[in-house]
């Protein structure tokens, strides 16, 4: 079976660009405005979003996205709210992922958390603090629901752990473009051009897709990034743009512009 | 009778005690974990690091930690026979030295250059501070900005031994914050820098090395009590938070089913209203800073903030050792209050002429309860793992001892 996610990672392939992925948690700036926002991004050009789940302990997070995440569990967010959110993630036409710490994964239940995505139009998983060889349970969960299994790999995975990783996916592998946290980022790091080389070599027969996160955050990186990677991965950029706004619409453009760049970035890296 | 020397309940390679530990983190450290836990494996057999560690715990920390009877303050505790085991009197003034050393010597077996580490109370800062000043390593400390409050001497302590303190303000600004913003400097700073964990929790390989290098307090008190009494001790007691401490006098006698374990949580206000650090007897199982164990979390799986009148033990979850230890029964957990703590403490200082911390004041609170249910022919082994010197201000407030206040009774 292939998801909407796959499909719209081999649309890209077949234009010639990387697909570019969104990032923003569900409930920010609040619950009313969060599928404002999550609109705006696909509008701009977002082929998928990935929907944070905002967790209290986000231990790869950086200062934007912390504070995001802050605002949206004062709002009140909860897993289901992040399923409807995902569900008007689906209707825009983009393919719609959770992002998720793997503790509210886990209390919610793993079965019962796929199925309910799966029934909402999600369409795939990145679980950044699990790693595959703690996944047993998820593989099960995952698979039975049909949904797309997203793990990272960082620029210090060994050889080894390339290839025992990118088995555990499916949909793509996020590559961590550098050694830290989410965040802007004024230049993309050497790293990331290394670990996608690396990580090709052992995705050779699977084809696996490649997108790259961390640190994006203007159309020339996303532009850089998209000479060599699947698919390009932003998120405290956006973020940022709505903390930084005095108002909801003015926040909604800035996230549309942003989208637009990064869109226009994505398509111009093979450029010649 | 079983070895002393022999393990405590055992880890598979991939650092599991039954259901409970594992590890889920960040990709990005897996390598570093990975490099930690197989030096460590060297590490435990090279004759050289042994002896290096060895004499680094008799002449710099002054172990062996001597073994105190507490006859005035077991006259409370049901008459039992009540020994101490004086962690209290290491140098830097607890039991968190003893992981300390060991880690940085690891750290420069490793070839790293710079050290962080979380803290609470502040123990762990100033020991990882003191070892960083004596082996030559750069140190940065993630602090709350809570407990930099409450524990400002600590603070000054750090910085006075060259390490830098950053205070944490974000999320609940306490432990659990600081062990987050610490986990985040060693993703981006892994090459040159080892995470000193304080505590035997977090990922596969801490819990088991933070184990291994308190094992030293669980040996030593075996020896002392059967060398002072002919057997050994009816029940050991020791305060949990992360757990180190107990875990490490633990060890000695989890092989010995006739020995009871108790570990005492902090109750906070009460584990009925919310307002407590007691993970085993008021939390659940979850996943929590790299771990499966026994989590405060809300029915969404977001952390619960924690609440008790000492810092070290202000921690929302639990090594998962102990989360195992308290499945399968052979170790017991019990809440103690943040008023039956400060009577503890008041009762030691005024019996025995000893300041404990407030953390091990929740293992004396405990050993009361002990005593009382097994009599005046028992013999109890309690931990004081630190001294209370740091915590002068907050009893000092508790117990209306400022400007003339006078004593509350």
């Amino acid at each position: 079976m292939t998801t909407v996610l796959q499909t719209k990672l081999a649309e890209a392939k077949a234009e010639g660009r990387a697909a570019l992925i969104g990032y923003m948690p569900a409930g920010f700036p609040d619950l009313g405005s969060s599928t404002k926002v999550i609109q705006a991004m696909v509008e701009g050009g977002c082929d998928a979003i990935e929907v944070g789940l905002p967790y209290s302990d986000p231990m790869m997070d950086g200062p934007t996205i912390q504070k995001a995440a802050d605002r949206a569990l004062e709002a009140g967010t909860t897993p289901s709210d992040v399923l409807r959110i995902v569900a008007a993630t689906a209707e825009t036409g983009a393919a719609a992922l959770v992002m998720s710490y793997w503790n509210p994964i886990e209390r919610y239940g793993a079965q019962r958390f796929c199925a309910d995505l799966a029934a909402a139009g999600g369409t795939g998983v990145i679980t950044p603090d699990l790693l595959p060889e703690e996944a047993q349970e998820w593989r099960v969960a995952t698979d039975a629901a049909g949904l797309d299994r997203i793990f990272l790999v960082a620029p210090s995975s060994t050889d080894e752990r390339l290839r025992s990783t990118t088995e555990a996916c499916r949909g793509f592998v996020y590559a961590a473009s550098l050694m830290g946290v989410t965040g802007t980022r004024t230049q993309v790091s050497d790293a990331a051009e290394k670990l996608v080389s690396r990580t090709r070599a052992v995705t050779a027969e699977s084809r696996l897709p490649i997108c790259v996160g961390l640190g994006i955050s203007t159309g020339a990186q996303a532009a850089e990034v998209a000479s060599y990677a699947d698919g390009v991965i932003a998120g405290a950029g956006f973020c940022q743009r709505i903390l930084d706004a005095p108002d909801l619409e003015t926040g909604l453009s800035a996230v549309r512009s942003f989208a637009e760049e990064l869109a226009l970035g994505v398509r111009s890296g093979r450029a010649g | 009778m079983t070895s002393a020397s022999s393990a405590s309940t055992s880890a598979d390679g991939g650092g599991h005690y039954g259901r409970y530990g594992g590890r889920f983190s960040p990709e990005a450290i897996v390598a570093a974990l990975d490099e930690v836990a197989v030096e460590w494996e060297k590490a435990k057999n090279d004759p050289g690091f042994q002896a290096e560690l060895r004499e680094l715990l008799s002449s710099y920390t002054g172990r062996p930690s001597p073994l105190t009877e507490a006859k005035n303050f077991g006259r409370s505790c049901g008459g039992a026979r009540v020994f101490l085991k004086r962690e209290d009197l290491n140098h830097t003034g607890s039991h968190k030295i003893n992981n300390v050393l060991g880690q940085a010597l690891l750290a420069k077996r490793m070839g790293k250059t710079r050290v962080i580490a979380e803290t609470g109370a502040g123990q762990h800062g100033v020991a990882t501070a003191t070892a960083c000043a004596l082996l030559g390593l750069d140190c940065v400390v993630y602090m709350g900005e809570e407990d930099t409050r409450r524990q400002a001497l600590n603070v000054a302590r750090m910085r006075m031994l060259g390490g830098e303190v950053v205070p944490v303000t974000i999320g609940s600004r306490t432990l659990k914050d600081a062990v987050n913003e610490a986990f985040r400097d060693w993703v981006a700073n892994v090459e040159h820098t080892h995470y000193l964990f304080g505590t035997a929790a977090g990922p596969h390989p801490f819990p088991t090395l933070v184990r291994d290098l308190h094992h030293v307090i669980g040996e030593e008190a075996r020896a002392q009590v059967l060398e002072l009494t002919g057997r050994l001790p009816d029940a050991v007691a020791a305060c949990v938070g992360g757990g180190s401490n107990a875990i490490g006098i633990f060890g000695a006698f989890i092989a010995d089913p006739e020995v009871r374990l108790y570990g005492f949580e902090a109750g906070g206000d009460g584990v009925g209203t919310g307002r407590h650090a007691a993970s085993i007897t008021g939390g659940s199982p979850g996943v929590f800073q790299g771990a499966r164990t026994y989590v405060m979390q809300d029915e969404h799986g977001q952390t619960v903030p924690s609440h008790s009148i000492s810092a070290g033990l202000d921690y929302p979850a639990v090594g998962p050792e102990h989360a195992a230890l308290a499945d399968s029964g052979r170790a017991t957990y019990a809440p103690v209050t943040d008023a039956e703590a400060m009577e503890a403490f008041r009762l030691l200082c005024r019996t025995e002429g000893i300041i404990p911390a407030i953390e091990s004041a929740h293992a004396l609170a405990g050993a009361r309860t002990i005593g009382e249910e097994l009599g005046p022919e028992a013999v109890i082994l309690v931990n004081l793992s630190g001294r209370g010197d740091k915590d002068v201000d907050t009893a000092a407030a508790y117990f209306g001892l400022v400007d003339g206040q006078g004593e509350q009774s």
